[in-house]
């Protein structure tokens, strides 16, 4: 009876509050609130069939990653399913994913994106499990035994690469993937000790025309002082103000029409103050010239051309040179890296470039190479190419697109089949490109397709006998067991606080606590 | 004794009320009909009334007023506005001049997610407006034109909910929520 009683209480009522205005209420069952709170309420349409409710077992939904496209899915399946619990895994000790790790840390306003997810994790039915990898603390078939259905929204945790010696860094100092150099300025435990040196020329090299490539660029040149009142971590911030770089020059295989970065990012780059902006303006002209038919009709990318015109402008009106510079270079592939010495410990110097010309329809310009090759001094090269997403052991994957087959965000099998309670949210389900909007609407889907099957009764992952599922009821106690220390979210505001107030102390919204260990410090362990 | 209705009728009540039980004061934050309440009450706290709200570790009542706080409007006072919301509900709602569609969607608990609070950094709220009054709105600045283009199907008459506030020529405009579809711009048309 208990345990019937304390899953799903008998006393299901709903109150209407507020007249119209807000129809959302919890109420919990005090006896058992921290482990089954009991929960009822409506909203104005989404309510799913109330026999659902009475149907006593809840529908325990795992989700892998807690960056927004986990978050936002949370949000939309509980807000709709109000038998739906959620639990997420994270391997990380702090949620919130890219938001925390990856938004630029002069972008406080996109941060603001985590009271949201705050508020969703306030409901009741909602549980974040933090520090717990999948793979290696804890398996799919863990998983699988425990929920009804689990959404994968791990991202994407490797980079695009290359293709050329000594680009892992790992023989030649200071070149890394902005994966890496952002993790580090952003405070990714895994990146803590990466240490670039910044003091060993004026040059920087970042590889790929993206937004990821301008925050890096704009880390490396603003003013530091304005960084310094930003949640940037403290260690990157010291080895910022002894940078000597003064310049960053941005690669791309391709031309002004080709890139990826949009116009916000281009905007900042182009107002930052002490900076000029150097590009090879007679071949930009020309390409906006040749194609100004098409690019009349893509308003982004009219609107991108338009940035970069103005910023040519000033260029030639600037009397006074700024001291700082940025360049847009086009048509270089890089072939290899230049060391600075046959010693040990080596540097990167510089790059040996190849230089493209375009051909093939104005939809699909591609770089081919011309037979020049050119010489281009850098002391720090940071490769960013793009994300790439790796597969989960038990999930399907397809190689070629470099992401999880899925129909609307229902994984399929090998056969084409839906795969039975899973589905797939975020970077992983659609590529690793877009904004947060993008990322959104794509859980949203995703969170549509998990309500629809619900409805439709589809079947979930099989029991495998012996009662109903306890999703982390009875994953966190095996974690346990497996000597993992979990981090929930009441954990996780501890540590935030802790950070909040270490950032008051510098006049910064937030010191972040990096490493897994320092988290558990605070935690008490 | 409290009746549940008796306390939430207080919880409502703002912004100070008294607990008629005890002497202590207890002071509610002033609370905003909005989604991003959350109100946590024990629910013995209706089986055992000697245990007062004060005492309770679990309630909590949070107002997160991250938006304009609006003042509620009698029927028939203000501009109207209809929302069609993701799902294709029409809500026909009495607004404040001064009211941004953000506000608004926040008070009436319309699914519309304003994920950087209406600070021009994301596309989150895009609103499909009525070409009726598209023309009746200010310009949009260059920095949430920069957000339209990453909008989920942008249309001529695209807008930022955030930057939409009501005005008396804005009386009875029609906005659409775009429906959680895939953005054409990362499917195909993107050069890259």
């Amino acid at each position: 009876m208990s345990n019937c009683f304390r899953r799903f209480p008998p006393t299901i009522t709903t109150i209407k509050l507020f007249n119209k205005s807000c129809e959302k209420y919890y109420l919990h069952n005090t006896s058992n609130f921290s482990q089954h709170p009991s929960v009822c309420y409506t909203t104005k349409q989404q309510q799913r069939p109330i026999s659902h409710v009475a149907g006593i077992n809840p529908f325990r939904l795992a989700i892998i990653g807690s960056g927004p496209a986990g978050f936002y899915t949370a949000q939309r399946v509980l807000k709709s399913c109000s038998f739906a619990t959620v639990d997420m895994y994270e391997a990380l000790p702090a949620p919130h994913g890219l938001v925390r790790y990856g938004v630029a840390p002069d972008h406080p306003e996109v941060k603001n994106a985590q009271n949201r997810f705050d508020e969703v994790a306030r409901d009741p039915r909602y549980r974040f499990v933090g520090n717990v990898s999948i793979g290696t603390n804890l398996t799919i078939n863990d998983l699988k035994a425990h929920h009804d259905a689990i959404v994968l929204s791990y991202g994407a945790t490797e980079e695009k690469t290359l293709g050329i010696e000594f680009e892992d860094g790992a023989v030649l100092k200071n070149i890394f993937s902005a994966r890496e150099f952002v993790g580090w300025y952003n405070g990714m435990p895994q990146y803590r000790n990466l240490m670039p040196d910044l003091t060993r020329s004026d040059t920087a090299v970042v590889i790929g025309h993206g937004n990821v490539g301008l925050d890096i660029a704009r880390i490396l040149l603003m003013d530091v002082d304005v960084l310094a009142k930003t949640d940037i971590t403290e260690y990157a911030l010291s080895v910022l103000r002894n940078s000597k770089i003064r310049n960053v020059v941005l690669l791309g295989r391709r031309g002004p029409l080709q890139v990826s970065f949009t116009a916000k990012e281009l905007r900042e780059m182009m107002n930052l103050p002490n900076v000029k902006f150097v590009t090879d303006s007679n071949f930009v002209n020309q390409e906006i010239k040749t194609h100004a038919d098409l690019i009349s009709k893509d308003r982004p990318l009219k609107r991108l051309m338009q940035i970069i015109e103005k910023g040519l402008i000033n260029t030639i009106a600037i009397n006074n040179q700024p001291e700082k510079s940025w360049t847009l270079k086009f048509l270089r592939t890089p072939i290899e890296f230049i060391p600075n010495s046959k010693t040990n410990p080596s540097y990167v110097q510089g790059l040996r470039l190849n230089v493209n010309r375009l051909e093939g329809p104005f939809e699909k310009r591609i770089a081919v190479p011309i037979g020049d090759v050119e010489e281009l001094e850098a002391s720090l090269v940071v490769k960013s190419l793009g994300y790439r997403s790796i597969p989960l052991e038990g999930v399907p994957f397809d190689h070629k697109r470099g992401l999880i087959p899925n129909v609307k965000g229902k994984i399929l099998d090998e056969e084409g089949n839906e795969l039975p309670g899973f589905y797939v949210s975020g970077w992983i389900k659609s590529g690793p490109s877009g904004v947060i909007a993008a990322t959104m609407y794509d859980a949203f889907e995703t969170a549509e397709t998990i309500l629809s099957d619900i409805d439709q009764k589809k079947p979930i992952i099989p029991s495998s006998g012996i009662g109903p599922k306890q999703g982390a009821d009875a994953i966190i106690p095996l974690l346990k067991e497996r000597g993992v220390r979990t981090v929930s979210y009441d954990d996780w505001k501890k540590v935030e606080e802790k950070e909040n107030e270490l950032g008051r102390q510098k006049g910064k919204p937030r010191e972040k606590v990096v490493t897994t260990e320092q988290v558990l410090e605070i935690l008490g362990n | 004794m409290l009746s549940l209705k008796q306390l939430l009728t207080y919880a409502t009540k703002r912004p100070l009320i008294r607990n008629s039980q005890k002497s202590t004061p207890i002071i509610y934050r002033n609370i905003v009909p909005s989604r991003s309440i959350s109100c946590r009450i024990p629910a013995n706290f209706l089986v055992s009334p000697q245990r007062s709200i004060i005492q309770s570790q679990f309630f909590s009542c949070t107002a997160v007023n991250k938006h304009k706080e609006i003042t509620p409007l009698k029927e028939g006072e203000g501009f109207k506005i209809n929302i069609i919301t993701r799902e294709g509900d029409n809500h026909t709602i009495q607004a404040n001049e001064g009211d941004s569609i953000m506000d608004i969607t926040m008070a009436h608990d319309i699914d519309l997610e304003c994920a950087c609070e209406g600070s021009l950094a994301c596309s989150t709220c895009h609103v499909i407006v009525d070409p009726k009054y598209y023309e009746k709105l200010e310009e949009p600045t260059d920095e949430e034109n920069d957000m339209l283009d990453l909008a989920f199907g942008l249309t001529e008459t695209s807008r930022l909910g955030c930057q939409i506030v009501m005005k008396p020529e804005l009386d009875g405009i029609t906005v659409t929520i775009p429906s959680a579809t895939r953005n054409v711009r990362l499917e195909g048309s993107k050069l890259s």
